[in-house]
């Protein structure tokens, strides 16, 4: 059977829904950066594979998956660093346990 | 049989995904989490080859592999001790399996009985290389997107030095201004 569009859709389907589950389930602010990682990761395949199968005329798939992985990179500096600050206000990562304003 | 090896390797990389994701969502070792989110990048890279994306997978492996993981990574080490085993991991697990099951069901119908318009030559090996269009795109149609990326990672550069040393920087005057 050839590869066709679903199976990249059914691919990029359970990445995002994987990065979901890290988000919604998960108390370390890194383990939901990995989530969210995943999430941007399943929407760069997708407009690849897009690119990929349906009719167009140049490569914005590709366009748009590059500005995605530039701006994955400029979310985990920023979120990374966020989450160094709050270690060092509250000597925790653990997002559930953050609710002052001020410590 | 000649069409049979591809789609295999299809299925090799498209498993390694999804196995290497789903032990990151599902370990409880923070370090394991993050070196399987390697595997998810490698293979994501593989995939986009797979596609005829050169460029993509390239920059896939650069910028993911080198320097977002070893990122995630530098995070994982410099929080270390919470990531401890009698730590407890997890919030909501229970709905979070009922939600990922739900629309795990919900939208795998999307990807199936969307009528996609897909173009007659998908299926045949691209092995032109795309990056010499995709600099003319860059370069041409999509330069102003190009360069607000440049200036966004100058922003992102300098708010994670400041976000990161500000509170450093607090303590020094706190300490200085009894002395003084």
């Amino acid at each position: 059977m050839a590869i066709g569009i679903e199976h990249y859709l059914v691919v990029s389907i359970v990445l995002f829904l994987l990065g979901v589950f890290i988000i919604v389930t998960r108390r370390n602010g890194i383990r939901v950066l990995m989530g969210v990682e995943l999430i941007l990761n399943a929407a760069s395949l997708n407009f690849v594979a897009f690119n990929r199968f349906l009719p167009n005329a140049a490569l914005e798939g590709h366009i748009f998956a590059i500005f995605i992985i530039i701006l994955a990179a400029a979310e985990a500096v920023i979120a990374l660093a966020i989450v160094l600050a709050i270690y060092q206000q509250f000597s925790t990562v653990h997002l559930d346990e953050i609710s002052n304003m001020k410590h | 049989m000649d069409a049979l090896l591809p789609s295999l390797l299809f299925y090799v990389f498209a498993g390694a995904v999804i196995g290497s994701a789903a032990f990151t969502a599902f370990t409880s070792n923070l370090v394991h989490a993050a070196f399987s989110l390697l595997f998810t990048f490698f293979g994501l890279a593989c995939l986009y080859l797979y596609l005829g994306a050169d460029f993509v997978g390239l920059s896939q492996i650069v910028i993911y592999v080198g320097g977002i993981l070893v990122l995630l990574l530098f995070g994982v080490m410099f929080t270390g001790h919470l990531s401890a085993s009698v730590v407890k991991q997890t919030l909501n697990f229970k709905t979070g399996l009922v939600l990922l099951i739900v629309l795990f069901v919900l939208m795998l119908p999307v990807a199936f009985r969307t009528a996609w318009p897909v173009a007659q030559a998908a299926d045949l090996p691209q092995t032109k290389s795309t990056i010499s269009e995709i600099a003319n795109l860059l370069l041409t149609q999509y330069l102003l997107p190009f360069e607000v990326a440049s200036l966004l990672l100058l922003v992102a550069l300098i708010g994670a030095v400041v976000i990161a040393r500000g509170e450093q920087k607090e303590d020094e005057t706190d300490a200085e201004t009894p002395a003084a």
